[in-house]
């Protein structure tokens, strides 16, 4: 069977603009709030010349702050250097728990617009295998999409790896709404074509209100 | 000058707010849609200032709805984009006029808003 290159191409494409797209926002939003802690101490510098005390409590707390925010500018930069990253071996091992970590970072800005909480839920074993790093969290990211229009009133997704007999399992859980609402036309095309290129399947379970991704291969221990 | 800052990373708005207040310009802050809503329905502002992503609500629609609250208010947004002119792309269509690139320079935002208020008051 042939894979269709021109769309996991194009769908490839979108996702790593959708991704770089907020992380360079995310990124812009660190230093603003840098520039405005920057500038306020300025500001306290100015007012000090002019015979006005500073507290160096407040000194502390603002020098913490710019602190904090470059722990957070290095981790999205990390986060993004790993993505980025991803696209360097058509095959590798792969960490799932790893991946879905790194996703839900990636997505966290799409969660949190969307007013939904992405919950990790830890494995208890670790499931890695043999696979195309960059196809696994495009076909992740457009699953974990759909899943966050089908979270429940407590907008939570759910997310955990899990090992199988004959290979290893994505499950998205909490998703209320999977039973009651119109999924639209998911799986499109896309999804297909990286379910293709990454013998996977998907199952709904309407009933549980889940979304699985199986990968029936290549699956280690 | 009354200021209504909105954004959803507080540490920006409420930093950004103490910094007016030291050159003389009341603000208050808000991390949501709701609540600048709330603030809206009890304050007259002078100048929104906006993020253009704000969770739940976009910037648009927040500014819709606040105008339709206090028809007087004048807007400004903020971006994440990469520079003006992508975000002027961006607003092509809706047909957005005042907006700062973040980093906002303070003097810059606040030459924004003098601005519109003569604008708004006919002043050349």
């Amino acid at each position: 069977m042939s894979w269709n290159w021109e769309l996991l191409g194009e769908t490839g494409l979108q996702f790593f603009g959708k991704m770089s797209a907020s992380i360079s926002h995310e990124i812009k939003n660190v230093m603003a709030i840098i520039n405005e802690n920057a500038g306020l101490l300025e500001d306290l510098t100015v007012m000090a010349e002019k015979g006005l005390p500073i507290d160096p409590e407040r000194l502390k707390t603002q020098a913490s702050r710019i602190m904090k925010q470059i722990r957070r500018g290095d981790d999205i930069l990390r986060g993004m250097n790993r993505f980025a990253h991803s696209v360097d071996d058509p095959l590798r091992q792969a960490d799932l728990n790893d991946t879905l970590g790194l996703m839900a970072a990636l997505s966290g800005r799409f969660a949190s617009m969307r007013g939904v909480t992405l919950e990790l839920e830890p494995s208890s074993a670790q499931v890695s295998m043999i696979t195309n790093p960059f196809f696994l969290q495009n076909l992740i990211w457009l699953c974990l999409d759909f899943a966050m229009g089908c979270s429940g009133p407590g907008k939570t997704v759910a997310l955990k790896a899990e090992r199988m007999e004959n290979g290893a399992r994505i499950r998205f859980s909490k998703l209320q709404e999977l039973a009651t609402g119109n999924t639209g036309s998911f799986p499109e095309e896309r999804v297909k074509a990286l379910l293709q290129a990454l013998n996977a399947d998907l199952l709904m379970d309407r009933e549980h209100g889940e979304l699985h991704i199986t990968f029936s291969s290549r699956a280690e221990g | 000058m009354k200021v209504l800052l909105v954004d959803d990373e507080r540490e920006l708005v409420s930093t950004l707010a103490e910094r007016l207040s030291f050159r003389g310009i009341q603000a208050d802050w808000a991390v949501s849609g709701e609540e600048a809503l709330s603030l809206a329905e009890k304050n007259a502002y002078d100048v929104a200032v906006l993020d253009v992503k704000i969770p739940r609500i976009s910037g648009l629609e927040l500014k819709r709805r606040l105008h339709a609250k206090r028809p007087s208010m004048n807007f400004i947004f903020m971006t994440g984009h990469g520079s003006e002119d992508d975000y002027r792309n961006y607003s092509a269509e809706t047909g957005e006029g005042s907006y700062l690139v973040k980093p906002v320079n303070i003097e810059t935002l606040i030459k924004t808003m003098n601005t519109l208020l003569k604008e708004n008051r006919g002043e050349p």
